[in-house]
């Protein structure tokens, strides 16, 4: 039964993955994610579940991995520090293509940086991260109910493409408290386990891991990865436009700032400024498809992130940069204004004429 | 006429990756027999580490996993804590589990996780080709300490059975050794100890055995046997170094 | 009566077993295998106990023994 309750962003991650099924959490608090752990182990025991409070993030990882080779639902929780930890063990998930749930709740770095909200793990989430060619389905909620609905749809897109899928998150969506439907989950797909581990009762012995003895191995599995990640590509690109139909100019932006800017863009249309929005949703893979329509169309481009600038590298990709695309940014846990992302648009665009 | 000794039911038919007369091929049949002895072959799930070990998954009948150097025991961890009911062990060398892997030995045994860890004390990193390990002796020549382990710069060698002996979530503990018809069948008794203890549920519990690297030692398999006598055992002392009331009244 | 029996496709020839055997049945041979080790015989065979120990010291579970 559905019910509408005031949770904070990573109280609401908690409970998603305890309606999802999810049977195994393993984790080490760090700020701002600590909530997550701290709920589950109030209440995943009390739907049949553990928690499990690692000796450090790479035993997380580790654990996630060895759960998820039984075909449990598993999931880790961390932030910024935490996730580079991880990576070592994200790479070999990826590679045993294992499907294990991430949330970063991303501070602020280089180093340890500070609690507030960034979005300066945009390349580490995208583009590996860790060691070799692997990519993570990533996605990026921009509200409470977003934080709700992708936990729980994050399990099912693991269990189908057999990937690690992280929630990418910041400390601002994960602190805030909104009100969410906590939607009963559907019913998921059903998932091959002709692959996992639990004893080789009247089956051959199966192996779970990623060595390739020969070079000649070693391609064919990189090129079946890479056949994954194509129809992944193809088939989850997700994305929200708000006024983007007739605009002359569009900013992209996701998860807070993607939420910020749609104020943004409702205050510039007051004004009598085309202004859109593109806000991405998988950030990975990055939703080229919502440029085609506008790259032929659109006059300009602002992305709006917290970072030194790490998503515009694919924005300009996906226009292929036949329009001009400009970056504005905060850093260090900073939060730009409605007021100030308008006046930047209007800058560098020189629109500050063309106002009624 | 009888067979009256093989290849045990635990292992499969693929030869051993190891090095002529390198011992970890002893301590792979060990497990194999303790496996088929114990009837346990189709509930157990392997977990291999990386170093000359890392092919493990081929040679056991068992369900294997195999993941990053270092981190079998916290694989194993989450392997056992889905599947509780099931026999989980791990195979390790001594830079994978007392170098790289710290955290998780010392962890695993604190939390009394019910697996089985075997650890594989040579004395040095056999895989990438002879290095310093955390068991390297006091004064012994590797590629990383060509004038000896300097104790001053390297400090001292890690006796990991001892320190796990020492955490209360470890119930069974023994150093056993793979040179000597006597030594081996000491230590395939603490093996299948070992296991039982998991299958009984009671805790933690750590086998290490002291192995031969002949390659890297740059000696003969059987003077790599006197080697390990001469040098290993005054050091890392054989015997059970752990038994708890509850496992003593298995 | 016992019979030891080398299985030729696992032997590395290491030599464990000859030091292992109280009796001095078994020694390195002439004929080499897929891998080129001259692996080990049983050139005494008569000798043979059955005590295991060759097979008990073995790193490549190359030696099976009958009774
Ligand atoms: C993160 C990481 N660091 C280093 C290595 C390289 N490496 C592979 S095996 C090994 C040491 C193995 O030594 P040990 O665990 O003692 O096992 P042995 O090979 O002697 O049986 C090292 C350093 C690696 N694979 N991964
Ligand atoms: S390198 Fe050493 S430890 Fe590794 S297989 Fe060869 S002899 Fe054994």
């Amino acid at each position: 039964m559905s019910k509408r309750v005031l949770m904070k962003g990573n109280e609401v991650i908690g409970q998603a993955a305890i309606e999802a099924g999810c049977k195994l959490f393993f984790g080490y608090p760090i700020t701002p994610s600590t909530e997550i752990i701290e709920y589950l182990s109030k209440y995943l025991p009390k739907a049949g579940g553990t928690v499990l409070q690692a000796e450090d993030e790479i035993g997380a990882i580790n654990m996630c991995y060895g759960a998820a080779c039984t075909g449990t639902r598993v999931m880790t929780a961390s932030s910024s520090p935490g996730m580079s930890l991880k990576q070592e063990g994200i790479s070999y998930c990826a590679a045993a293509e294992l499907p294990v749930v991430l949330v970063n709740v991303n501070r602020t770095g280089p180093g340890l940086g500070g609690l507030g909200p960034a979005q300066s793990d945009y390349f580490q989430s995208t583009k590996g991260g860790g060691h070799g060619d692997y990519r993570l389905i990533v996605l990026a909620p921009s509200k409470s109910q977003e934080l709700y609905d992708m936990t729980l749809e994050a399990f099912d897109l693991a269990e189908k493409y057999r990937n690690p899928v992280l929630l990418l998150t910041d400390g601002f969506l994960g602190q805030m408290m909104e009100p969410v439907e906590l939607k009963e989950k559907p019913a998921s797909p059903e998932v091959d386990k002709s692959w996992i581990v639990d004893g080789a009762k009247g089956r051959k012995k199966r192996i779970i891991a990623s060595y390739s003895l020969t070079n000649e191995i070693g391609e064919a599995n990189n090129l079946r990865w890479e056949a994954k990640y194509k129809d992944i590509k193809e088939k989850e690109q997700r994305w929200e436009e708000f006024y983007a139909e007739d605009a002359d100019y569009l900013i992209v932006s996701y998860g807070t700032t993607g939420r910020i800017s749609k104020s943004v863009v409702l205050n510039a249309r007051k004004k009598g400024i085309k202004l859109g929005l593109i806000r991405p949703i998988s950030l990975w893979p990055f939703p080229e498809k919502a440029f085609i329509p506008y790259k032929d169309k659109v006059k300009g481009i602002v992305t709006v992130e917290l970072n030194t600038g790490q998503m515009i590298e694919d924005v300009k990709l996906a226009v292929e940069c036949k329009v001009p695309v400009h970056l504005y940014r905060r850093q260090g846990g900073m939060l730009p204004t409605e007021d100030e992302i308008l006046a930047n648009v209007e800058k560098v665009f020189n629109l500050a004429s063309e106002e009624v | 006429m009888e067979k009256v000794f093989g290849r045990p039911k635990g292992l499969t038919e693929v030869p051993f990756s190891f090095c002529p007369g390198c011992t970890h091929g002893i301590i792979m049949r060990l497990i194999g027999e303790v496996l088929e002895e114990l009837d346990i072959i189709e509930d157990t799930i392997g977990v291999s580490p990386v170093g000359c070990a890392g092919f493990s998954q081929d040679f056991f009948t068992c369900d294997f996993v195999g993941g990053p150097h270092g981190r079998a025991q916290a694989i194993g961890t989450g392997i056992k804590r889905a599947l509780p009911d099931k026999i989980v062990f791990t195979y390790q060398g001594d830079g994978d589990i007392a170098g790289i892997g710290t955290q998780h030995a010392i962890h695993t045994a604190a939390r009394g996780e019910r697996i089985t860890s075997i650890m594989v004390n040579n004395a040095i990193y056999g895989m990438t080709g002879g290095q310093m390990a955390p068991t390297t002796l006091a004064g012994m020549k590797t590629s990383t300490s060509p004038h000896g382990r300097d104790l001053v710069i390297n400090g001292h060698p890690i006796d990991l059975p001892k320190t796990i002996a020492t955490l209360d979530g470890a119930v069974y503990v023994a150093s056993v050794s793979a040179d000597s018809p006597k030594n081996i069948i000491q230590a395939k008794k603490a093996i299948k100890k070992a296991f039982q203890v998991q299958q009984a549920g009671l805790g933690f519990s750590f086998v290490s055995v002291l192995s031969t690297c002949p390659t890297n030692w740059g000696l003969s398999p059987q003077d790599s046997l006197q080697w390990l006598r001469d040098n290993m055992m005054p050091v890392y002392k054989l015997g059970e170094l752990k038994v708890t009331e509850e496992v003593k009244n298995l | 009566m016992a019979k030891v029996k080398i299985l030729p496709e696992y032997c590395k020839s290491c030599r464990l077993c000859i030091e292992a055997c109280p009796k001095g049945v078994l020694k390195i041979g002439d004929k080499a295998n897929a891998k080129g080790y001259y692996t080990v015989i049983a050139a005494d065979e008569e000798k043979c106990n059955g005590c295991t120990l060759c097979a008990i010291v073995c790193p490549d579970v190359a030696i099976e023994v009958y009774k």
